[in-house]
């Protein structure tokens, strides 16, 4: 099979995460985005790893997943902390850093 | 030259009064005028002492010093705090500490209501003091400390009463008018370090022959100018007049006999450098000649007792101004005149200032009348000063005047007849406005005001006046007796050249004493044989408003400092509030701005955020793209 095609799928992944979190408001949302743009990073370094036929992309998709999970542990907390304080998942809401 | 050790106690007892008094406050005020009396008195016995003294010696062994300490030690430049005592210096600390002392002892009583007594005799004290520093110091900058210092004490004393706006200005106006003069004194001091390297008297004597002309010029000019300021000569002379703010011994004691003739003593100190430099000595005569007829003509139309005396200070110290810019010929009778003027000025305003203590303070001459009878003793006094200023023999003011008209007519040419025209004229206009001030004053009807009871004034003040008017009478003819004073003088100054007598001393005398007449006639046809207004007329010719306003010396120094001076300040003020202060606002007010402008862009989205940074990613992988393609 044409490792190209995982590039493409890999882009257009990461497209839908991007357009997901410069588009949705709920937090939740965006933050599955987000995991869609890394595991679409992912993808591509694994693919890149099978392109040239070492294991470094690999190993680097290993470091990201770890890094994700912990990413998703803080992220939710916060989520959940916010949604407990303002009884809403709306990022706009969360916009109090401009004054 | 001979050495002494007393010298310093001539100053240092009245400085020690004047501090000790302002230290002791409130405690001293039972005894503080007696005790500031004694020092002044002190002081004045052993100039006394000193001067026996020195006319016991030899002619070369007269003058003596006093070294107190080095003052200023910088490589070969080297200033001591000496003091010289030579006969001319002997001459001011006599007429200073005794004139002075006179002063204070009518002050007793003049100011014996005052309940600042004990610090109006400190500060009289402290003028007593600088001004023998003045005349003592033996170069330019020891005199400077003095002249500094009676500059101080002049304007304490003038705005004494100083809870009186208006006299609080006085003193502010003689304050700033007489700092244009003491610049022109540190700048001839500069001068004289700069291209002598020496500040001494001495020193600057024997530096004459070494520097140039210019130089010279210059430094007589910068003299002149100083000694403008101080004496009040034009075009430095609208302060005088004000002065008269402060009370009446201190118009006697400083604005009179002594403080206002520092600048006759300056240039007559200064003869060495102004015999050097004829032009800055023909700028000296032509200032004194026009002070002579600008004071005489103000002296005419005041009606204020207290400012006509002082227009004739300005004028008689204009005679001594032009006494002096006459050189060796002149600078003895400048001093004379000094003397003199000193007597008689000091008693007729000590007369005035019994006038005054009498009708309840009011010094417009129009509501006096009539005091002969009620002030016989006053009258008296001041009738010898008046006989002394306008040149009656044998009174004192006829002999020094008589020596400066032949003088001023003997320096020959064009300018002697002009100066010798000029000195005349001043004589006949003295006698005049004399005269008024006599007539308005002593004789005619009683205009009063209503609850004014004229009365003879106490012993401790017509004392006093007596004393002045005794030397009003005498002195001219004691300092002219056998030239007594030109020879005391003579060593001082460059010997006399041979001058042709162009106008013989007799017609001279003639002259002067028609010139009296003529003025006093004058006088006596418009005021005495006239009924005098107690209000003042307004129909008057426009010389007469313009002398009543003092010829418009304030207006002209308004025109022309004052208000220039003020725009300057504003135009100023508005560069700083503007443009120093619009540059630091402006910069605060850019980087708010800029803050408030960039601060929209941070909305606070995270996904506007997010956006941006995916803008920015986008434009980084385009731009690689288009590097590498």
């Amino acid at each position: 099979m044409d490792p190209y095609n995982y590039l493409y799928l890999a882009a257009l992944l990461f497209t839908i995460g991007a357009v997901g979190v410069v588009l949705r408001r709920n937090a939740i949302v965006v933050f599955m985005c987000i995991e869609l743009m890394l595991n679409a990073g992912n993808l591509t370094l694994v693919t890149f790893s099978r392109m040239n036929g070492n294991l470094n992309g690999q190993v680097i998709a290993f470091f990201t997943m770890v890094v994700a999970a912990c990413e998703v542990v803080v992220g939710l907390a916060i989520i959940v902390a916010i949604y407990r304080s303002r009884r809403s998942a709306s990022i706009d809401d969360a916009s109090l850093l401009k004054r | 030259m001979v050495t002494s050790s007393s010298l310093v106690y001539l100053i240092g007892l009245p400085l020690f009064g004047a501090v000790f008094l302002l230290l002791m406050g409130r405690k001293a005020d039972k005894w503080g005028h007696l005790f500031a009396t004694a020092m002044s008195a002190g002081s004045f016995v052993l100039g006394l002492l000193h001067f026996f003294a020195m006319t016991n010696r030899s002619e070369e062994e007269r003058p003596i010093t006093q070294t107190l300490f080095t003052w200023i030690e910088a490589g070969d430049f080297k200033v001591d705090a000496a003091l010289l005592l030579d006969q001319l210096s002997i001459c001011f600390v006599l007429l200073i500490s005794g004139v002075g002392t006179l002063i204070h002892i009518y002050s007793i009583s003049y100011m014996s209501h005052d309940e600042n007594r004990r610090r109006f005799f400190a500060y009289l004290n402290l003028f007593v003091a600088s001004m023998l520093l003045l005349v003592l110091g033996n170069s330019y900058l020891n005199l400077y400390v003095g002249w500094e210092g009676v500059g101080l004490a002049s304007y304490l004393l003038i705005g004494f009463w100083n809870q009186k706006p208006a006299y609080a200005t006085a003193s502010k106006k003689a304050f700033v008018m007489n700092r244009v003069g003491d610049m022109g004194l540190t700048i001839a001091i500069m001068i004289a370090f700069a291209t002598m390297g020496t500040v001494s008297f001495d020193g600057v004597k024997e530096a004459v022959d070494r520097v140039g002309t210019p130089t010279l010029t210059a430094m007589g000019i910068m003299l002149l100018v100083a000694a403008a300021g101080k004496s009040a000569q034009f075009p430095l002379q609208a302060w005088l007049g004000d002065a008269m703010a402060g009370p009446t011994p201190v118009s006697a004691l400083i604005h009179a006999a002594t403080m206002v003739t520092a600048g006759v003593y300056l240039i007559v100190r200064s003869n060495f450098v102004f015999d050097a430099a004829p032009t800055a000595q023909l700028l000296v005569v032509i200032v004194g000649a026009i002070t002579l007829i600008f004071g005489a003509i103000i002296g005419m139309a005041k009606d204020d007792i207290k400012k006509a005396l002082a227009a004739s200070t300005m004028s008689q110290i204009g005679y001594m101004i032009v006494a002096a810019g006459l050189g060796p010929a002149g600078y003895a009778f400048a001093i004379m005149h000094l003397l003199t003027h000193g007597f008689f000025k000091a008693g007729m305003f000590l007369g005035a200032g019994s006038v005054m203590h009498g009708m309840n303070d009011e010094v417009n001459m129009r509501k006096y009348g009539g005091l002969r009878k009620m002030m016989p003793i006053t009258f008296a006094t001041f009738g010898l000063g008046y006989l002394a200023i306008i040149g009656v023999p044998p009174f004192a003011g006829f002999y020094s005047k008589d020596e400066i008209i032949a003088t001023a007519f003997n320096s020959g040419g064009a300018q002697g007849i002009i100066l010798g025209s000029v000195t005349l004229l001043g004589a006949v206009i003295t006698a005049f406005y004399m005269t008024r001030v006599m007539v308005l004053t002593f004789s005619g009807k009683p205009r009063w005001d209503d609850g004014v009871h004229p009365h003879e004034s106490p012993a401790l003040m017509w004392l006093p006046m007596a004393l002045l008017a005794i030397g009003s009478v005498t002195a001219g003819y004691l300092f002219t007796q056998g030239e007594a004073l030109v020879h005391w003088l003579s060593p001082l100054f460059a010997k006399k050249g041979e001058y042709d007598e162009l106008m013989p001393h007799s017609v001279v005398t003639v002259l002067a004493i028609t010139a009296v007449i003529i003025g006093v006639t004058a006088a006596l046809m418009k005021y005495q044989f006239k009924s005098v207004d107690s209000v003042v007329p307004t129909d008057v010719s426009l010389a007469t408003r313009l002398a009543r306003n003092d010829l418009g010396q304030d207006v002209v120094n308004e025109a022309l400092f004052m208000r220039p001076g003020q725009a300057l300040t504003e135009g100023i003020v508005a560069i700083d509030e503007r443009v120093v202060d619009g540059a630091v606002r402006g910069i605060g007010a850019m980087t708010v701005g800029s803050g408030a402008t960039l601060r929209r862009t941070q909305s606070g989205y995270v996904r506007s955020y997010a956006a941006l940074i995916l803008l920015g990613a986008l434009v980084l992988l385009a731009g690689i793209w288009v590097v590498t393609q």
